[in-house]
């Protein structure tokens, strides 16, 4: 307990040094916690994704659309509960380089869509509008109150797939059910894209963009999924059945060489704490190097010392990780609210925090390493000779 | 005034190596990740910026966003072949190519994962149009025919891509015939063959966009003004290719650099910090040596300039140190969809002088603000006091 208040004391003098670099090491941990962060809301899709559903798209590629009457044959198949179809709509609204006027829009089958993703939570009677108006669409929370639109609003945008001038009345906004459902996204009915496209561009073909398929159980879903595509193989629209957690993995792969980067950085990052840490350190022991030398001379035997050392890195390391963690809350906070629409779920995850601050104990007990091992090791003449 | 010898503060950063190596050290790593996002963000525009080519319009439908979700018709197209502000070739005709833009996904050779791969449909006058486009393995895809060439990036990236290779797409299959190399820009990351072809297999009655090279370098302005006369050609919309391609670029540019420079400003400030402690130190140990200084007639201001040129120093080897990490970087290429073609491209690390001096400046100014309140406190320091101190 004295050794205790040993290390303590000696933290304390040099305050403004000991406070610089637990502020140091909490701005990098913080940083780090950030990182990692932004790795998780890149895979809320996959995070959010429902086990028991499946997706069925192009085998080509998910820019081709599905034919509709697929829909039947895939209703048949055994083992598959519920299908719903959706487009991507696509758009621009305002401003097209900015990104907050970015969010994903889908033409949906409104009798069908909503009973597939219950986490998508719409009150009846705005679900009841919505199935009845033509050009009606929901929303998410999120979405809403990022552009303050609210029921009743009109919203207007430029078409790019489907050209021309669009406009929906908001008639509904769904909640998520968790923490990781999507509540940026925006829905409307299928049945006025395909007959505004009627009317635009008579001759142009409107078809699914891809199903969503409900499945009784996920053993099912192997199953499924080569029933499926065996009943199109020989098709002009051959398909891709799998399960929406591997959809979903398909989009965050396609940014896997920033995300790559990012962990790098992350590392690098560990890499800042260790090297402002042992900086510190190492000046505290190369300054009391004498005093050592009496304390060992007083009868403390080297591993005390050690233990000094040690202690003095794991209880700044410690209190820079914990307060760089309370950091990062506010910090996320700012960042989702900088790109709303970028990372529609963001969230800090229990097991960030966690490597957080071991990645700071970590670097604590390396940067103390070597000083520790050569104040355990110095012999007492040497010590009392030094000139700090 | 007289100011204190350069000598003595290189000295002063040498004596304390094992620290000063620290401190330059953390410095070098914010600046290493600094100059290396910089340096992405550039390589992404570079190479989609040199894609473009600056005689070249392209001709997109109004409001679309990018060639994979416009549509042209073929009455447009025959419009401007007649069109006299286009370039003619050998026989009177006119430079110009129908294409059609679609994606396929193949499946990566690394990680197995499915990548989105762009398929261009092109006409005979393509590669005359984009004379940066040589094939360099095999021979150029005949037309009317199921033939393909494969960018060098797709060809290095994907599997089942290489000469002779049958793709299957479109209820069809292709053969490989030749590898083109694009000078690194967007058409590295394609696939090429016969645009009416492609439109016959995907059943796809119209094209994606018209390329085609201006008559008179200069003449865009007017010709655009005349055709946006013409009734006929009210729904397409015409842009300088390079102008066109600079605005793929910008989503994901934009991107990587809010994202780069939110995570560098952070912790420059943990290197500030870095640099703080390792000067606040030097102050606390050259306490008598400050003194000294003062004693000899050296004023305050010089001892403020020599402890800020020492954390100045710091900083600058730390800084060079990272640019040169950084630099190793442009032997990396990396390839990431771009969500505005909703296709792979690939792109490398772009050294530019213009990254190097922001990441020096960057140094600089860590090195300024992190030494600044330690040389105060030294500057601040009174003669008798210090000289006094054990």
């Amino acid at each position: 307990m004295k050794l205790l208040r040993l290390v303590f004391k000696n933290l304390f003098r040099h305050r403004l040094r000991t406070a610089l670099t637990i502020v140091g090491i909490a701005t990098a941990v913080m940083a780090f916690g950030l990182i990692r962060t932004i790795v998780g809301a890149w895979n809320a899709g996959v995070t959010g994704a429902a086990a028991n559903r499946m997706i069925t798209r192009h085998r080509v590629s998910l820019i081709f659309p599905i034919p509709l009457p697929y829909r039947n044959e895939i209703a048949r198949v055994p083992g598959v509960t519920g299908v719903s179809w959706a487009n991507w709509f696509g758009g621009v609204y305002g401003e097209p380089n900015d990104f907050k006027n970015f969010w994903p829009r889908f033409a949906v089958d409104p009798d069908t869509y909503f009973d597939l993703y219950p986490e998508f939570q719409l009150p009846p009677d705005q679900l009841a509008a919505f199935k009845k108006e033509r050009n009606a669409c929901v929303i998410g929370r999120k979405l809403a109150q990022q552009h303050g639109f609210k029921l009743g609003d009109v919203i207007t945008m430029e078409g790019d797939i489907y050209p021309g001038s669009w406009q929906w009345v908001v008639r509904g906004i769904y909640t998520g059910r968790d923490p990781s459902t999507d509540e940026t996204q925006m829905f409307f009915q299928f049945a006025y894209l395909f007959e505004q496209v009627r009317q635009r561009e008579p001759g142009r073909p409107v078809d699914a963009g891809f199903y969503v398929l409900r499945v009784g159980s996920s053993d099912a879903m192997a199953r499924v999924a080569r029933a499926v595509d065996t009943q199109f193989v020989n098709s002009r629209s051959p398909t891709k059945t799998e399960s929406e957690r591997e959809f979903q993995q398909s989009f965050v792969q396609m940014s896997s060489a920033i995300i790559t980067s990012l962990q790098v950085i992350s590392v690098v990052i560990v890499g800042i704490i260790l090297l402002v840490l042992a900086n510190t350190i190492i000046m505290s022991v190369r300054e009391r190097t004498r005093e050592y030398a009496v304390l060992k001379t007083l009868g403390f035997s080297g591993r005390h010392l050690a233990g000094f050392v040690l202690g003095e890195a794991l209880v700044i390391s410690l209190s820079g990780g914990v307060l760089g963690l309370l950091l990062t809350f506010p910090i996320v906070k700012g960042f989702a609210k900088a790109l709303p629409t970028f990372f529609p779920v963001i969230n800090v995850a229990p097991l960030t925090m966690a490597l957080g601050i071991g990645a700071a104990l970590l670097a604590g007990l390396a940067a103390a390493a070597i000083p520790a091992n050569r104040v355990m090791r110095m012999p007492i003449v040497v010590g009392l000779r030094t000139v700090g | 005034m007289m100011r204190i010898p350069f000598s003595y503060i290189w000295r002063s950063l040498w004596a304390r190596r094992l620290t000063t190596a620290l401190t330059v050290g953390g410095v070098a790593l914010v600046v290493f990740v600094f100059a290396g996002v910089l340096m992405l963000a550039r390589g992404l525009e570079a190479t989609l910026i040199e894609t473009g080519s600056p005689a070249n319009v392209i001709v997109l439908r109004r409001s679309a966003t990018s060639e994979l979700s416009s549509q042209v018709d073929r009455a447009t197209a025959d419009v401007l072949e007649a069109e006299s502000g286009v370039a003619r070739g050998a026989e009177g005709r006119a430079i110009l190519s129908r294409e059609v833009i679609l994606v396929i996904d193949l499946y990566k050779k690394k990680s197995n994962a499915l990548g989105n791969v762009s398929i261009r449909g092109v006409s005979p006058r393509a590669l005359e149009l984009r004379p940066g486009v040589h094939i360099v393995q095999g021979r150029p895809f005949q037309f009317g025919t199921h033939e393909v060439v494969v960018g060098k990036g797709i060809a290095s990236l994907f599997k089942g891509v290489a000469l002779g290779a049958e793709l299957a797409f479109g209820g069809d299959r292709w053969t490989v015939v030749g590898i083109a190399d694009a000078g690194g820009t967007a058409f590295d990351s394609e696939i090429w063959g016969d645009a009416d072809q492609f439109m016959q297999a995907f059943g796809r009655p119209v094209y994606s966009s018209l390329t085609f090279r201006l008559a008179q370098p200069g003449g865009f302005d007017q010709l655009k003004a005349r055709l946006q006369a013409d009734p006929r050609m009210q729904y397409v919309d015409l842009k300088h290719e390079r102008d066109y391609y600079q605005e793929q670029s910008k989503t994901l540019a934009t991107f990587i650099r809010t994202l780069g420079i939110v995570v560098t400003t952070i912790f420059s400030f943990g290197a500030m910090v870095g640099a703080m402690i390792t000067m606040y130190a030097a102050v606390a140990n050259r306490t008598v040596e400050v003194g000294t200084l003062r004693a000899l007639g050296f004023r305050r201001r010089s001892v403020l300039g020599a402890f800020l040129v020492e954390s100045v120093m710091l900083a600058l080897v730390g800084g060079a140190l990272g640019v040169a990490l950084a630099a190793l970087l442009s032997f990396e290429r990396i390839s990431v969809v771009n969500f505005q073609s909703f296709s792979e491209i690939g792109f490398g690390f772009a050294l530019s002088p213009g990254v190097i001096v922001r990441a020096l400046v960057f140094a600089v100014v860590m090195g300024v603000v992190g030494g600044f309140l330690p040389a105060a406190r030294a500057a601040r320091l009174n003669i008798v006091n210090a000289l006094r101190a054990s």
